[in-house]
């Protein structure tokens, strides 16, 4: 780990001001994923700046009915929180689906957000990786690569999004709320948080430098049933191989409502919404969630060591549709 | 606080074990290192050094973590329990006991890790929080072979003792556990 300057704020205030005054400064949290990286040499900040003393630890109710999920709440403390168990429990699913309880305690919602793929070549310093050492070339693409995604890739990066968390959050349209240094809040749709690696898979996401994401928005529950159906290696601990957070209505045997994303085979936490289209207004079946499947795969495309995926997206995906509406037909 | 310049030491104050320990250390010194390099406590062990094995484990503020994930700087305001504070060989912790007995080791290189995570693995469940494990956790029930399985899957053991540790978890909190 190269050494780096230290400090720790106490409020978001002064958070914002040292990230601005040291070009370069990177904001930490939980720790988890960033020192695992910085002791690989992998992450090699200058310059931390520990938000850990900040006030962001709170979920409460937002006016309209949703929740605002502070970025410091533990991954453990919202899968355990009241009113996410009651009224998002997708993603509660999904937060529990993921890590161990000792990582769960310590990551927190703003930096599960954005933890860093796990893709073997990334980790491998000898490894070519554009995401590493961008215009290196991507070690992946004709390597090991069981594990990448299948779909959002290009030929520079074929990394998949590790998250299971941020998958839940895209299935209920979150927002993420920032600070910026000159003192402004931003706002975005999770989706537009992330961007696809084209030529550049080494700058992963739209924040602006020094900006913080401070809170995570949920808008107000949409009637339906929940589920975070996950596929792995071994039962616990481990990360997606694929897998599913679906939200589905039904009412009087037609889907009025359906909201899926995709964890395990994208470049980021992946949402298809002309697939959902397709299944509301439908009558619920194995035909349709075939042709569901079609539309989420019509441009997968695997390489190789993944092609399982494909086969294996499609199986999770009839399963999970047919859970949550079968005593509905 | 100003900022600590990378070629300055931190002064600091770590509350382990209820006792206050004074430390000047490099602002990369983890809380495992510091506990064990700084404070000879070596009864929390450095296994893979990178949040996967769960060998680090300690409880802050009365939750588990990975110690080898966490700068010991980060700690100034927390009350840190390691092995050490939970039982001595003269006056066993319960739990360190319900190891013994059910013989929940061969080597032994993870089982600080895994006693202190099912100190805060139980606590956890008492306290009501769901498991990937999918029944409803809390103090009227007896937890299961499954919920511990589920709830202790961050820590490996390497000898494979996982029938017998799930063995002593559930004597415990069958029997001290259930009073907590």
């Amino acid at each position: 780990m190269i050494a780096f300057d230290y400090i720790r704020p106490g409020d978001a205030a002064e958070a914002l001001q040292a990230a601005a005054e040291r070009p370069g400064a990177r904001f930490i949290a939980g720790g988890t994923n960033l020192l695992d990286l910085m002791k690989l040499g992998i992450e090699r900040p200058r310059h931390l700046v520990d938000i850990g003393g900040l006030d962001l630890r709170t979920v409460s109710e937002t006016p309209d009915g949703g929740l605002r999920i502070g970025a410091l709440v533990s991954n453990a403390e919202l899968a355990a929180h009241p009113l996410v168990r009651d009224r998002y429990p997708v993603l509660s699913q999904a937060i529990l689906a993921g890590a161990s309880g000792q990582l769960r305690n310590k990551a927190t919602t703003g930096g599960n957000l954005l933890q860093r793929t796990r893709c073997y070549y990334f980790y491998d310093p000898a490894s070519p990786c554009n995401k590493r050492e961008p215009g290196s070339g991507c070690a992946a693409l004709g390597g090991f690569n069981r594990i990448m995604a299948i779909l959002g890739t290009s030929a520079h990066c074929i990394a998949s999004h590790p998250s299971d968390m941020a998958v839940a959050m895209r299935a209920l349209d979150a927002r993420v709320e920032t600070r910026l240094p000159e003192g402004t809040t931003g706002d975005r749709k999770l989706d537009t948080l992330y961007r696809l690696p084209g030529t550049t898979p080494h700058i992963e996401h739209t924040l602006a430098p020094g900006e913080l994401i401070t809170a995570v928005l949920l808008p107000p529950p949409v009637p339906g049933r929940h589920h975070y159906r996950k596929v792995r290696d071994r039962a616990s601990y481990a990360f997606a191989l694929v897998s599913v957070a679906a939200v589905v209505a039904v009412e009087d045997g037609r889907i009025t409502q359906a909201a899926l994303a995709f964890g395990g085979i994208g470049t980021m936490p992946w949402r298809d919404r002309a697939a959902e289209e397709l299944l509301v207004g439908a009558t619920p079946g194995q035909d349709l969630f075939e042709r569901c499947a079609d539309a989420v795969l019509a441009r997968a495309q695997g390489h190789g060591g993944n092609d399982f995926k494909i086969p294996l997206l499609r199986r999770t995906l009839v399963a999970c549709l047919t859970d949550l509406t079968e005593d509905a037909r | 606080m100003p900022w600590i310049e990378a070629d300055e030491s931190v002064p600091l104050t770590l509350s382990v074990n209820g006792v206050s320990h004074h430390l000047d250390v490099d602002a990369r010194v983890t809380l495992l290192d510091a506990l064990r390099e700084h404070l000879q406590l070596t009864g929390t062990k450095k296994g893979c050094d990178h949040g996967q094995c769960g060998a680090c484990t300690v409880l802050v503020n009365g939750r588990r973590i990975n110690s080898c994930l966490s700068l010991a700087v980060m700690h100034r305001a927390d009350e840190i329990t390691t092995i050490e504070g939970l039982g001595t060989p003269d006056a066993l912790h319960p739990l360190q006991a319900a190891f013994v007995e059910t013989d929940g080791f061969q080597c032994g290189y993870c089982t600080s890790g895994q006693i202190c995570s099912a100190i805060g693995m139980l606590d956890e469940w008492r306290a009501g929080w769901p498991s990937h494990a999918g029944a409803g956790a809390g103090p009227a029930r007896t937890i299961d072979a499954a919920e511990i399985r589920e709830r202790m899957s961050g820590n490996l053991c390497r000898c494979a003792a996982y029938p017998r540790i799930v063995e002593a978890i559930t004597r415990y909190a069958a029997g001290e556990g259930a009073e907590a």
